[in-house]
């Protein structure tokens, strides 16, 4: 398996330039995310995991340091083949309810079709696809809007599915979906990740399902919450595989709280006063 | 389902074009329509006249105009995210109102090149304001409501100027503000349908991005739209349709607004590679049908067009409003 980084960070600095200047949401975050591997991202609410992705993908630009994108610059790519490189499944809302889920699963063709946007048997193919792998072909022809929240997810993944990309990054995929759809989300992504050879990287809350599904894990701690965000508080992302960080104590570190603590027998977060 | 829309509205357009030929004051049978359509007719002088200097010319005005307002109604509905605006709601209409305005009554309608060219400008210097309020504003309905507050502002300025102009210049502006497909002559029709076409040519040339669009601008960008540059194609587009439709016939309100919603009803879904054209036949239809109504049986005057417009519209945008949670598009 090919074990180079497909995105790789050095000394990231995230955040956003506004009208009032900028705003460090994150430091020096050195990262580097492989193929074949389904990766979490986990941190507080307000971490900048968001932000993160947002800027690893180019949606928002980066503060300072620098995003590669199989060893090459981020900005050194055009729009149209960066869509073929990363996809991505935000949180946004979207105005896509009259469409039905195949024109929405079509739109992932966008970068692989001509002017027009016209579909070759290829790109139908392809849609039809990611439509199967999605778990979603048997809604095809309902508007987005007669989705459930599950079934919107999954006709998104399929939409960046249909994108054939090599990177796929999501915001939150699992957010509001029920216990069951979460995992069987969660799994669908793994065998993704293992079988099609693609890096899989994903922001969630959810650390049970993190710890049974993830080869990766990458922990986003949060700027100090009173006062200014002081850049220089957040401390460095940890990385690695949840064993590792299970194993060297970074899990409870990372998520202990005065009255939380994470045990590493059950593997679950557990409250202090329990013991 | 959208064959079936096609189909429909090309047999309205169809009766809706010749009956706008065949009613009017004078009552003139399809047969001598056809006949002096087609250059074999021998019969009264009068009715030829009346068809081909008269009918021909508002028939087809309407035809590329309500194709205009729909097509640029829908483009704005899809760039704000808003299914309520338009170029009239937008103040769009309205700027280019104020540019026809300043040159009737400063430079005379001298040539309807300066006209075209003030209501051009007008429609430009809007869309621009709104665009620079919509980098600030991130809520779609508070810049709906930036675009009718422009558009009042406009409509303000228009009446300080008409207080200063002289009566008779004013009494051709207000003549003109009424809105009329009738106004413009068989010389002039070659203008309107240069700019119109030449508009509606670029909607079409729109639909991957205004897809794309609908997912809003993140999605669109990591599919590879370059997204600034889409919209100011699309805003250039709709000037031009609503700036050349203005100068020609005056602002025309609900059409740009309400088409783009019946479209969608007929079509059942908002994938711009159909809707966009369902909505430019449609729009064409209900210009027409608006056209048709205009005039007053037995009577040589026309009904205002400002009058009949929202007639038709109005019912449709209600209608749109109760039933939104049933109606896939809002949601």
């Amino acid at each position: 398996m090919d074990r180079s980084p497909v995105i790789e960070t050095r000394s990231l600095c995230i955040g956003y330039t506004g009208r009032g200047g900028r705003r460090t949401v994150h430091p020096g975050i050195d990262v580097r995310l492989f193929p074949g591997e389904l990766t979490c991202l986990m941190g507080r609410n307000g971490a900048g995991k968001s932000t993160l992705l947002k800027t690893l993908c180019g949606l928002l630009p980066a503060l300072g340091g620098e995003v590669r994108i199989e060893g090459r610059a981020l900005g050194s790519y055009s729009p149209e083949q960066l869509a073929a490189r990363i996809g991505v499944v935000l949180t946004e809302r979207t105005q896509a309810g009259g469409i039905s889920v195949y024109d929405l699963v079509s739109l992932g063709r966008y970068p692989h079709t001509g002017f027009f946007g016209t579909l070759r048997e290829e790109d139908h193919a392809a849609v039809r696809a990611a439509l199967e792998t999605a778990g979603i072909a048997h809604k095809a022809g309902c508007h987005v809007a007669e989705l459930s929240d599950g079934e919107r997810q999954k006709a998104f993944i399929a939409k960046v599915l249909a994108q054939e990309c090599p990177i796929i990054l999501l915001d939150e995929p699992t957010a509001f979906l029920d216990v069951t759809s979460r995992l069987e989300t969660m799994l669908s992504l793994r065998r993704l990740a293992h079988e099609r050879n693609k890096a899989v990287l994903l922001s969630t809350h959810d650390l049970d399902v993190a710890l049974q599904t993830a080869d990766r894990l990458w922990l986003q701690p949060a700027c100090p919450s009173d006062g200014t965000p002081d850049a220089g508080l957040a401390g460095p992302m940890v990385c690695g595989t949840p064993e590792t960080l299970i194993a060297d104590g970074s899990l409870e570190r990372f998520f202990g709280g005065e009255s939380i603590r994470f045990d590493p027998v059950s593997r679950r977060l557990v409250s202090r006063n329990d013991r | 389902m959208h064959r079936r829309a096609y189909l429909a509205l090309a047999a309205a357009l169809v009766v809706l074009f010749f009956l706008g030929l065949v009613h009017g004051a004078v009552r003139i049978p399809l047969r001598d329509v056809l006949q002096i359509l087609f250059g074999s007719y021998e019969g009264r002088d009068a009715w030829q006249h009346i068809v081909l200097e008269s009918r021909l010319p508002q028939t087809v005005t309407a035809l590329l105009a309500g194709a205009s307002l729909a097509v640029s109604g829908l483009m704005l509905q899809t760039l704000f995210k808003n299914p309520l605006a338009g170029p009239s709601i937008l103040g769009i209409s309205d700027g280019a109102n104020l540019g026809v305005a300043v040159s009737m009554i400063y430079f005379g309608a001298a040539s309807y090149l300066t006209t075209i060219m003030a209501a051009l400008v007008g429609a430009a210097v809007v869309l621009l304001i709104i665009l620079w309020f919509s980098r600030k504003v991130s809520s779609n309905v508070m810049l709906l409501i930036i675009g009718i507050m422009v558009g009042y502002l406009a409509s303000s300025v228009i009446s300080i100027l008409n207080y200063h102009a002289s009566a008779d210049k004013v009494h051709q502006y207000v003549m003109w503000g009424m809105g009329d497909f009738s106004g413009v002559s068989l010389a002039k029709l070659p203008w309107l349908a240069g700019f119109s076409l030449a508009g509606l040519a670029g909607a079409l040339l729109l639909i991957k991005p205004l897809n794309a669009l609908l997912l809003g601008e993140s999605y669109a960008t990591n599919l590879g739209v370059n997204v600034r540059r889409a919209r100011v194609l699309i805003l250039v587009c709709t000037g031009v349709l609503t700036g050349v439709v203005t100068a020609f016939c005056g602002p025309i309100s609900f059409i740009g607004l309400a088409v783009p919603h019946i479209a969608r009803l007929l079509l059942g879904s908002a994938n711009h590679r159909h809707l966009l054209p369902v909505t430019l036949l449609a729009g064409a239809c209900t210009a027409l049908l608006c056209s048709i109504l205009t005039v007053v049986p037995g009577s040589n005057n026309l009904l205002p067009l400002s009058a009949i417009t929202p007639i038709i519209g109005a019912p449709v945008i209600i209608y749109v409003i109760v039933n939104r949670k049933n109606i896939h598009y809002f949601n």
